[in-house]
């Protein structure tokens, strides 16, 4: 009886442990994906910021040299710095656009759809695209917003907007909005939506006015949502690169070298790989630790409803 | 209250409703001014004459008839433009077709299979979206040229897969968790397994989380930048984003304008075209994103 009770008992196991392996099967080619190009090289980062490492040549070991140099490397505070002053103001200015927006878009109304469309086309382009594009628009000659100016006889001669560094920033800025305010007008919309529509007339019959609403209601009802996309700005504003590569090459007097554009110099201008690598472990400590504050602030809106 | 006052106030509360409504979409206009005149100076002021490629476009439109010049210098960049447009075909293609098979599987395996480790491994793949790509270039191009795979698309290709991998993977779970298990049982007693199960019965189900991670890998792939600059060294193999930095950088100090808005035209379209064809399955994958 036992005998054939474990008898009847194997093939269920078989079967069990078959389908176990079959489930690695499907998900092997992008696990080896990931572990390759992704698990790897974060190691080999790690590796390469301990030593030495020109692009010609042998590598040498030396600790922790490359940090050491990093605290005491001006260019890099400096790119660091840049990159913190441009992150506030962007994301201010995004979310300056965006949220009006968004409230200006979410009622269901003729033509709302296609408002919401038309600003949202710029997000599906490139960054380096639009970069193009906008440098274009602000050429000092050939582009569109000086020539338009002096036409209107706002300026009496077409401004050299990449030229110094205020006008050049603001430049960028303006574009990164045109850029990125659609996107996060969609994220500020779901929030909005998805606030009861009988709350809001709750407080209107209560006679709370309308900035009354916007900051007892509607600000607290949208904690995660507005937790969400100042996270996603933080960190894309963080990386920023391709708008300083292509429309300012650095910018006046190199002063718009963001910490990617920093790294990227320093790894494949200078060849100074290892120092590159400790630099690169050093933008990706920032950004976890970007990534586990997003997860706590989230958690926290939870809590609280 | 006379019928007369009542009509009267009716009236005026009609006006003013209309009045607000006209101001509401005189503002809507003016904000689409400002999102869509970019891309429409650009794509007039790129059917000027070549002539007048240098000067801003004020008016946009080609006064002195259409012409196709800027387009045409465009072409005398590296290795002309149909081949650079090729090569970003090639890898925005190839990653989509990757990226949907890996995710498919992925998403297929995480969903129906019990199996060591599974909730550390999908983890482990949605972590990665925490850490940049950017911090991990230097080494992509080592790993790369050990395998042979420097300068090459196939070795891009394979990148912006794996860049894809965390969203399509998450996004192809989620499709397969909503497909209910009986359809899948039928069809098993049917005598459909493995790849043909998936294939001929869960892939037509799934379609539309296929089309949301295909769209946003072609337009990724299409308009991604730094790692094409990093990764490709050679001419013939650039992307078009690469390819128009040669023509930002310009010749002799002078920079070919109308080279530009044709570059910026022939980049853009594609990805509009393909927004606007796709809008909804767009839509869907930034809100699974925004969700999550």
């Amino acid at each position: 009886m036992a005998g054939t009770g474990s008898k009847a008992l194997w093939p269920q196991r078989m079967r069990r442990r078959r389908s176990g392996w079959r489930g690695l099967v499907y998900i092997a080619p992008a696990m080896a994906l990931v572990i390759l190009f992704f698990i790897m090289p974060v190691i080999f980062t790690g590796w390469m910021s301990l030593h030495n490492w020109p692009l010609m040549g042998g590598t040498r070991w030396i600790g922790f040299k490359n940090y050491v140099r990093m605290f005491h490397d001006a260019r890099f505070i400096s790119a660091l710095q840049f990159t913190a002053c441009y992150t506030v103001i962007v994301t201010v200015a995004i979310f300056a656009v965006a949220f009006p927006l968004a409230i200006f878009v979410e009622k269901q109304r003729r033509f709302v759809s296609t408002y919401r469309t038309i600003i949202f086309l710029p997000v599906v382009v490139g960054l380096a695209t639009a970069s193009l594009l906008w440098v274009w628009l602000a050429n000092v000659d050939s582009g569109f917003i000086g020539p338009a100016l002096k036409a209107l006889g706002l300026v009496d001669k077409s401004p050299n907007l990449l030229a110094t560094f205020d006008s050049a920033f603001l430049t960028i800025i303006i574009m990164v909005v045109w850029k990125i305010a659609g996107f996060t007008m969609i994220i500020l919309l779901t929030g909005l939506q998805a606030i009861p529509a009988e709350l809001t007339e709750a407080a209107r019959i209560d006679g709370a006015g309308p900035w009354q609403r916007f900051r007892h209601l509607t600000l607290p009802l949208m904690r995660k949502t507005i937790a969400l996309a100042l996270i996603i700005s933080v960190t894309g504003s963080i990386l920023a690169f391709d708008q300083f590569y292509i429309m300012t090459s650095g910018g006046p007097q190199n002063r718009m070298i963001s910490v990617v554009y920093y790294i990227f110099n320093q790894s494949f201008v200078s060849f100074n790989l290892g120092y590159g690598a400790a630099l690169s472990i050093a933008l990706l400590a920032i950004l976890v630790a970007i990534s586990i504050m997003q997860l706590w602030l989230l958690r926290a809106g939870e809590e609280r409803p | 209250m006379t019928p007369s006052t009542t009509s009267l106030s009716k009236l005026r509360r009609a006006r003013k409703a209309s009045r607000a409504n006209g101001a509401y979409h005189a503002t809507g206009i003016a904000i689409c001014l400002f999102f869509l005149s970019p891309f429409v100076i650009t794509f007039l002021a790129s059917f000027r004459h070549g002539t007048e490629a240098r000067l801003p476009p004020l008016p946009p439109w080609p006064t002195g008839g259409i012409s196709i010049d800027s387009y045409l210098s465009l072409d005398t960049f590296g290795a002309g433009i149909w081949q650079h447009m090729i090569n970003s075909l090639i890898v925005s293609i190839a990653t989509v077709v990757l990226t949907v098979a890996v995710s498919l599987l992925a998403g297929y395996g995480f969903s129906r299979y019990r199996f060591p480790l599974k909730n550390v491994l999908f983890v482990l793949i949605i972590a990665t979206l925490m850490i940049p790509f950017q911090s991990i270039l230097t080494p992509l191009f080592i790993i790369l040229a050990k395998m042979g795979l420097n300068n090459s698309l196939l070795g891009l290709t394979l990148v912006y897969v794996t860049l894809q991998l965390p969203f399509s993977v998450f996004m192809m779970r989620n499709a397969f968790d909503a497909v209910p298990k009986e359809i899948e049982e039928a069809a098993r007693i049917d005598g459909a397994r493995d790849l043909k199960l998936l294939v001929r019965v869960l892939l037509p189900l799934v379609l539309p989380g296929v089309a949301t991670v295909a769209i946003f890998a072609f337009l990724n792939a299409w308009n991604e930048f730094l790692a094409a600059l990093i990764l490709l060294s050679s001419n013939e193999k650039y992307t078009l984003p690469v390819l128009m930095m040669a023509v930002r950088a310009g010749r002799l100090g002078a920079v070919n304008w109308g080279a530009v808005q044709a570059g910026v035209a022939v980049m853009t379209i594609p990805c509009l075209i393909i927004f606007l064809l796709l809008q909804r399955y767009y839509m869907r994958g930034l809100m699974a994103g925004a969700v999550k």
